[in-house]
């Protein structure tokens, strides 16, 4: 790596440089040479980085204002909401955030099965995301639980109770994690707690996600291994930094969207009633970005079955890389995969979908048929695809396919020499 | 090292075991307070009982209470209801349990059970369901007039707590 050879210009920073490394490392960072084709799927890793800052500063702040029991809980969000300067915009960046952040992760992540950045040599950033996930998710459910609400209050009861489903053990894992007899304010102040520390977990998982990413550099849209630095590559700095401030400006203006124009219209009416043991709402749905997995648990009648099938929904993408036999990675070149991918995405809208609808009836059914499809693609149509498609020719690098496609080629080979 | 050297035990294999040893126990010393601390405390478990006025309960209603965070159904059932609920055999319900060994004998109407869906943990709702008992708003379990799962997907009969009566009018649960 060519940070080794970075030498400070002035003598304080060689001075300060050979005791602890940090311009190196932020050589390395702005010469990190990476691939020039990236397009705008690619800037969803700094939109996530954003986020999770968002998410942290707001969160800090919010916290010096919560009040974590269970009998002031609730009022201690409404007095954020009306007393405190900026308490509402302040929450609703981080209610909202949240949403943004699964947003942006859903987009990350089917960017990289759709151009097979899970694969070799990437098995590690794949997993490492996934890590990322799982703990996103468990932030995020912990987080929906402290405002005291009643859809805080069920929901935090049907999740934690889905342990109770494991034989022997699952009523005193469920009770250890309530510490009480159901959800009550043992439950409550300890959530505060793990809420307050995962983020920080994550940051962590953030920076081995990147320091894996730097080891064999970006995938891209072709999918091919490239010489680093090259022609095909770019500096980070200026020209990754840029597209991706561009693309995080975008993106702002969704969130602020929603922030300024429809702060609740992710969230549910019932979590504006305080939290009532006594009487469970009519309707318990989770937040939408959990929604597929709660479809995939409510489609099994078995209460242990459902619970499997939903946690194996998550864990079956850590093998992933493992299922794909592919040599191919990116399904530009792979006219059959592509197609699965394609039904894949809708299949995971459908459960989605379902997931928010009572189930019975035909959205029972439908749940059903998308569970089923959701583990056939990942355990037979994947493998199998792998084996049997013809892919089309895949280009030597990624100037390639960028000349051919010139009308003059002069100019290309001149662009090119400049390069 | 000639071979025998290799076979006997050193002082210093000696030391290796005994400090990994003492080490792991030790470990597991700190690790399980910091478990244990997550489980009910003394004031959680100080709530475990609690007595219930019963004598303003008409046949056919009931009345919730809440008992250690949960709600418990208190229904005072109709010589009809009662009949229904026996009537139903063994073979139709997927936890078999008789009427009777769900409630105490001599005081057959009242029926005392945890609020509480077996499937995750949801309140049903009362005089609702294909059975006339309750129904789980969440995700459609039906209960008997015995508190009994019929059908849906929680897998047993609504719980019975420990319970007594001190009294004619009073019932103590827990």
């Amino acid at each position: 790596m060519s940070e080794q050879e970075y030498v400070p210009k002035s003598k304080a920073g060689k001075w300060f440089n050979d005791r602890l490394p940090l311009l190196s490392l932020a050589s390395h960072l702005t010469d990190y040479p990476t691939p020039k084709n990236l397009n705008y799927w690619w800037t969803f890793g700094g939109i996530l980085t954003f986020c999770l800052l968002t998410q942290i500063i707001t969160g800090i702040v919010l916290a010096m204002h919560y009040v974590a029991h269970a009998d002031l809980a609730f009022a201690s969000v409404e007095h954020i909401m009306r007393d405190v300067n900026y308490g509402w915009l302040i929450r609703y960046i981080h209610s909202n955030g949240a949403s943004m952040f699964f947003l942006a992760v859903y987009i990350h992540i089917f960017r990289s099965l759709f151009y097979g950045s899970y694969k070799s040599p990437r098995e590690i950033i794949w997993i490492l995301g996934l890590m990322i996930y799982l703990l996103m998710m468990a932030a995020a459910f912990m987080g929906y639980v402290l405002p005291w609400g009643q859809m805080s209050f069920w929901g935090a009861t049907v999740i934690t109770n889905l342990f109770s489903a494991i034989p022997l053990v699952g009523d005193s894992i469920t009770t250890w994690l309530w510490g009480a007899y159901s959800v009550d304010n043992p439950t409550l102040t300890r959530f505060f707690s793990l809420h307050y520390l995962i983020p920080f977990l994550i940051l962590g998982l953030v920076v081995l996600h990147i320091w894996a990413l730097h080891v064999p550099g970006n995938n891209n849209p072709v999918g091919i291994d490239i010489k680093k630095p090259s022609k095909d590559t770019v500096p980070f700095h200026p020209y990754i930094t840029i597209k991706d401030t561009f693309a995080l400006l975008l993106f702002m203006i969704i969130f602020a969207g929603f922030v300024f124009f429809a702060p609740n219209v992710l969230g549910h009416s019932d979590n504006y009633i305080q939290a009532n043991p006594m009487v469970t709402p009519a309707h318990i749905v989770p937040e939408w970005y959990l929604l597929p997995f709660y479809a995939i648990l409510r489609s099994v009648p078995d209460k242990l079955g459902g619970v499997i099938l939903m946690f194996g929904a998550i864990f079956i993408l850590f093998v992933l890389p493992w299922l794909d036999t592919s040599k191919v990675r990116s399904a530009v070149f792979r006219p059959i995969y592509r197609q699965f991918f394609w039904i894949l995405i809708l299949d995971v809208l459908v459960l989605g979908y379902v997931g928010a609808m009572p189930a019975e009836g035909i959205y029972l059914v439908l749940a059903r048929v998308g569970t089923v499809y959701y583990f056939l693609h990942f355990l037979v149509i994947l493998p199998v695809v792998g084996y049997l498609e013809k892919t089309e020719p895949v280009p030597l690098s990624i100037s390639e396919p960028v000349l051919s496609g010139s009308a003059d080629y002069s100019i290309a080979k001149k662009d090119n020499e400049k390069i | 090292m000639d071979k025998s050297e290799k076979k006997t035990t050193t002082r210093r294999d000696f030391l290796f075991t005994t400090s990994y040893t003492v080490g792991a126990v030790g470990l597991g010393a700190v690790i399980w307070p910091l478990i244990d601390q997550m489980n009910p405390d003394k004031a959680q478990k100080a709530l475990a009982t609690t007595e219930v006025d019963i004598s303003q309960i008409e046949p056919g209603k009931s009345i919730t209470v809440l008992w250690r965070g949960k709600p418990v159904f208190l229904k005072r059932r109709t010589q009809e209801e009662i009949l229904e609920a026996r009537s139903v055999s063994l073979k139709d319900l997927p936890h078999p349990e008789k009427d009777e060994e769900r409630v105490k004998s001599g005081k057959d109407e009242w029926l005392v059970m945890l609020g509480v869906c077996t499937h995750l943990g949801c309140v049903p709702l009362s005089n609702k369901g294909d059975y006339k008992g309750w129904f789980c708003p969440c995700h459609g379990s039906h209960y008997d007039l015995s508190g009994r799962i019929r059908k849906g997907p929680a897998p047993k009969n609504m719980e019975i707590p420990k319970y007594e009566f001190v009294d004619a009018n009073t019932i103590k649960i827990g």
